[in-house]
């Protein structure tokens, strides 16, 4: 009769707190609405089930529980039965499973308009990077990495003299335009990671790994690292800022290139070079 | 084979190998500490296990203080808290669950369950116990080097793992921890090889494999994904120890360190992860498939009905055991790998999920029209079948390689393997003392005091992780020791607390099961024969508990399968699997 009641209170109690409890994910502040669509749909069926097998179990521990004179039935098995049981749950992954597979698909497909940015991590801070007039980012290499070029940009490709380097400093980026993040590490695992836009990846040294958004309202967001990187792991914190249009062209404006920086000499000896050709 | 039949109706078929009595312990030493007895050997297991488990159980608390209380104790300092999690983790899941399990149950109910007076390879099974012993020993002694023990996480992801960022990284504990684990995959080699090979030939007569209980398919499943598991993660380590010691470069691409250009160059931390993985997700079935075997039984025996759909509960068992071997990846949806592989893990994944719904349509199938017992081993496996569904569910998501992204590396993930594969495996363990302490030790234990222990473990627990989840969907990150940040309302640090409080209250009354169990095996009520009335072979030897050899004289020999409960027109509510007194009632068992 106790277990019976309890197991209907964990019911009762889990429904309630997911329902009524203050605590649920932040507002969204991209295009990634798709992931909460597809969460609130694995919410529904995995709850109708969770429901469904702990209030059956309550009643079959109140109704057969041990009396005197009580002998359980003999049953060893039923085919049917299983099959069927098979043939829902079977049906209730696939309802989850197609919708994560399609919205899988739009998550891994940069779309043509996005704006290549870049973020590079190390321990225990994040610096970006962001293309200059020519719209596109010059190559890197932890060779070139040192204390002029923290972020390794190839000192001999033109891509890289105009490129914005923030080294520390808030990320600003303009709302409403698809973004593609090429995340890099200079030393072990990162993990870019703002709640708001639900987009993460792990950033790893050796490899340029990436995801995209399109920012859907301007704000501050906190950005954290969600791959354990060391001691300093959890102080790993930065702020991402999404500006109107006209707000972010002025920040961007007023950042440094990298050919303005001490390790951009050799660029702007090149760019010489090039322009001094007949 | 020559030999004929004695009886050519019964369908037992003759011995095929001479009864040899198992190897006696001739003094002191080979009786008490270097015992060949598989019985004794799980004793030694389980106790080691136990012990260490403990520790990882003190750990738990200090993170819980931290979490709960951030900035109270000053003593836990992000280094700290980082090794703790650490070790926690490790702990747990392998030095702890595993080997008791495999190496606990396994080497007692074995040999007990399938009709053999002990383990095929009793010398190696004895080697197996010493190594994980040593193993430990070298886990323990980490935290005492110079440094103390490793912090890189219990997934011990490379390159922070070897790099001086990380707590034990260029110091002793990472190589003491990589050192353990070869240790402890060796000795589980020589236990593991014996239990398959004790399964596979040395079932006494009539115990055909769809016979047996679905306690030892459940081991002997997780054993053979388990020696085929392990060597990943024994090359990995012996790779990582490479790169750390001999500045090999398996996992270390190029890399700048606080501002230095180190010497590594050319490898993948990826291939780690891999190798990790191709490991660890089938550890979480090599500690998840023996609990199911054992609850399944715990709830047939306490329910007086057959498990429901023994056959389709044992090619759960194996399908399961097959399919995890593909799903590794799912663990590493956001680890940058290329993203195609996305939609093949998911779909393996989720597919998994239908063997294992089913098992849990079966269990409770099985209590639906029983004679329902409400004791301590029936009230864990309840406990059980509510905490591991929830973290089943919970698997749902996290599988589900988009809804993964938000999740991933947040509290979500940390709630949702607590579920399914601490709290959940936990209660069987418990369930399984309850039941089998009557066999090992002769007494019962203290059934007021395991209500207060069930009700305060199986409670407190589901109050420490239900929440939990919901702290990580405001997106709160895992491994972090303050979770402060601008998006987190005040009242996560609220609901942290109260997290705190329930998991010290949880640690407490595990404090009360220990005094259960020492006070028991003195003062506990003493147990008649088969106490629960169980038709299992366990239960059936000439005494409780079994002596060396288990079987008296003569070797049982077996007419019926394990479930026999409750069947009409029987004398009593269950017929042993050794009565020959009574015909096979179900035709479609051999």
């Amino acid at each position: 009769m106790i277990v019976a009641a309890s197991l209907v209170l964990i019911v009762l109690f889990s429904v309630g707190f997911h329902l009524f409890s203050p605590w649920w994910w932040t507002p969204i502040a991209s295009n990634w609405g798709y992931i909460d669509t597809t969460l609130v749909i694995t919410f529904w069926i995995t709850g109708a089930v969770f429901v469904a097998v702990v209030l059956f179990m309550a009643w079959c521990v109140f109704r057969y529980r041990h009396k005197p004179g009580r002998v359980a039935h003999y049953e060893p098995e039923s085919r049917k039965l299983e099959i069927w049981l098979i043939a829902l749950t079977a049906l209730g992954v696939a309802a989850m499973l197609a919708p994560g597979l399609v919205v899988w698909k739009r998550f891994i497909t940069v779309p043509d308009d996005a704006t290549e940015i870049e973020v590079v991590a190390q321990q225990w801070y994040w610096s970006y990077r962001l293309p200059g007039v020519d719209g596109r980012l010059g190559s890197s290499g932890t060779e070139w990495i040192d204390f002029d070029n923290p972020l390794g940009i190839n000192p001999h490709d033109r891509f890289g003299a105009d490129d914005v380097v923030i080294d520390s400093g808030d990320l600003h980026l303009p709302l409403g335009q698809p973004v593609r993040v090429n995340l890099r590490s200079v030393d072990v695992l990162h993990d870019f990671y703002v709640p708001e836009f639900r987009a993460k990846m792990d950033m790893v040294p050796g490899m340029v790994t990436y995801f995209w958004f399109t920012p859907t309202r301007t704000g501050e967001f906190e950005v954290l690292c969600a791959e354990l990187c060391g001691v300093g792991h959890g102080v790993m914190r930065g702020y991402v800022s999404i500006d109107e249009p006209e707000d972010f062209d002025s920040w961007l404006g007023e950042q440094v290139t990298f050919a303005g920086l001490p390790a951009g000499g050799a660029v702007r000896v090149a760019e010489t070079a090039e322009e001094s050709d007949p | 084979m020559s030999s004929v039949s004695e009886d050519p109706d019964s369908g037992i078929p003759p011995a095929e190998v001479p009864d040899l009595p198992p190897p006696h312990a001739h003094g002191w030493w080979s009786r008490w500490v270097f015992s060949q007895d598989a019985k004794y050997i799980a004793l030694q297991y389980s106790g080691t296990a136990i012990a260490i488990g403990m520790v990882a159980l003190v750990l738990s608390w200090l993170i819980r203080m931290q979490l709960g209380f951030p900035g109270v104790f000053d003593f836990i300092s992000a280094e700290a808290y980082y090794q703790f999690i650490t070790m926690h983790g490790m702990i747990m899941v392998v030095y702890l669950l595993t080997a008791i399990f495999l190496g606990g149950f396994g080497n007692y109910l074995i040999p007990l369950m399938v009709g053999a007076r002990d383990m095929v390879f009793p010398f190696v099974n004895m080697l197996s116990f010493w190594m994980y012993f040593a193993a430990v020993v070298v886990l323990v002694a980490s935290f005492f080097a110079p440094g103390g023990p490793t912090g890189a996480g219990w997934t011990l992801y490379p390159p922070q793992a070897i790099l001086s960022g990380t707590p034990g990284g260029t110091g002793w504990g990472i190589v003491l921890m990589l050192v353990s684990l070869i240790l402890f995959i060796i000795g589980f080699t020589m236990g593991g090889l014996n239990y398959a090979v004790t399964v596979l030939q040395a079932r006494t007569r009539g115990m055909t494999l769809m016979r047996m209980p679905l306690t030892v398919w459940g081991i002997f499943t997780a054993t053979v994904m388990a020696l085929l598991a392990f060597p990943a993660l024994f090359v990995a380590a012996v790779m990582m120890l490479f790169d750390r010691l001999l500045g090999t470069s398996f996992f270390m691409p190029a890399l700048v360190e606080m501002g230095q250009q180190l010497s590594y160059g050319g490898g993948s931390p990826i291939v780690f992860q891999h190798l990790f993985w191709f490991f660890g997700h089938p550890e979480v079935y090599i500690v998840a498939l023996p609990a199911f075997g054992i609850v399944s039984d715990l709830i047939a025996v306490h329910a007086r009905k057959n498990i429901f759909g023994y056959r389709m509960m044992v090619w759960a068992i194996v399908i399961i055991g097959a399919l995890s071997f593909i799903v590794w990846a799912h663990h590493m949806y956001v680890s940058g790998m290329h993203p195609y592989f996305g939609f093949f893990f998911a779909t393996t994944t989720l597919i998994i999920a239908v063997p294992t719904a089913l098992k849990v349509y079966n269990w409770i199938l099985t209590l639906w029209r029983g004679d329902i017992h409400l004791t301590l081993p029936m009230l864990f496996a309840l406990g059980f079948i509510v905490t591991f569904l929830n973290g089943g569910l919970t698997g749902l998501f996290l599988g589900n390689v988009v809804v993964d992204v938000p999740l991933s590396d947040t509290m979500f993930v940390v709630a949702h393997f607590h579920m399914v594969m601490g709290v959940a495996p936990i209660m069987v363990i418990f369930g399984a003392i309850y039941h089998w302490f009557p066999l090992i030790s002769g007494r019962m234990l203290s059934h007021r005091l395991g209500l207060i222990h069930f009700w305060v473990t199986f409670i407190g627990a589901y109050a420490i992780f239900f929440p939990m989840h919901y702290v990580g969907l405001v997106g709160v990150p895992r491994r972090y020791p303050d979770i402060s940040a601008s998006f987190v309302p005040d009242s996560v640090a609220t609901l942290n607390a109260f997290i705190s409080v329930a998991a010290l209250t949880v640690g407490a009354a595990q404090i009360l099961f220990l005094f259960n169990f020492a006070w028991s095996l003195r003062y506990g009520r003493k147990a008649e024969p088969n106490p629960w009335r169980a038709a299992s072979l366990e239960w059936q030897t000439p005494e409780m508990p079994p002596r060396h050899g288990n079987w008296g004289k003569e070797l049982p020999v077996v007419y019926r399968w394990a479930y026999e409960y409750s069947v009409p027109g029987a004398s009593r509510d269950f017929i042993a699997q050794d009565d020959p007194g009574h015909p096979a009632s179900w035709s479609h068992v051999p």
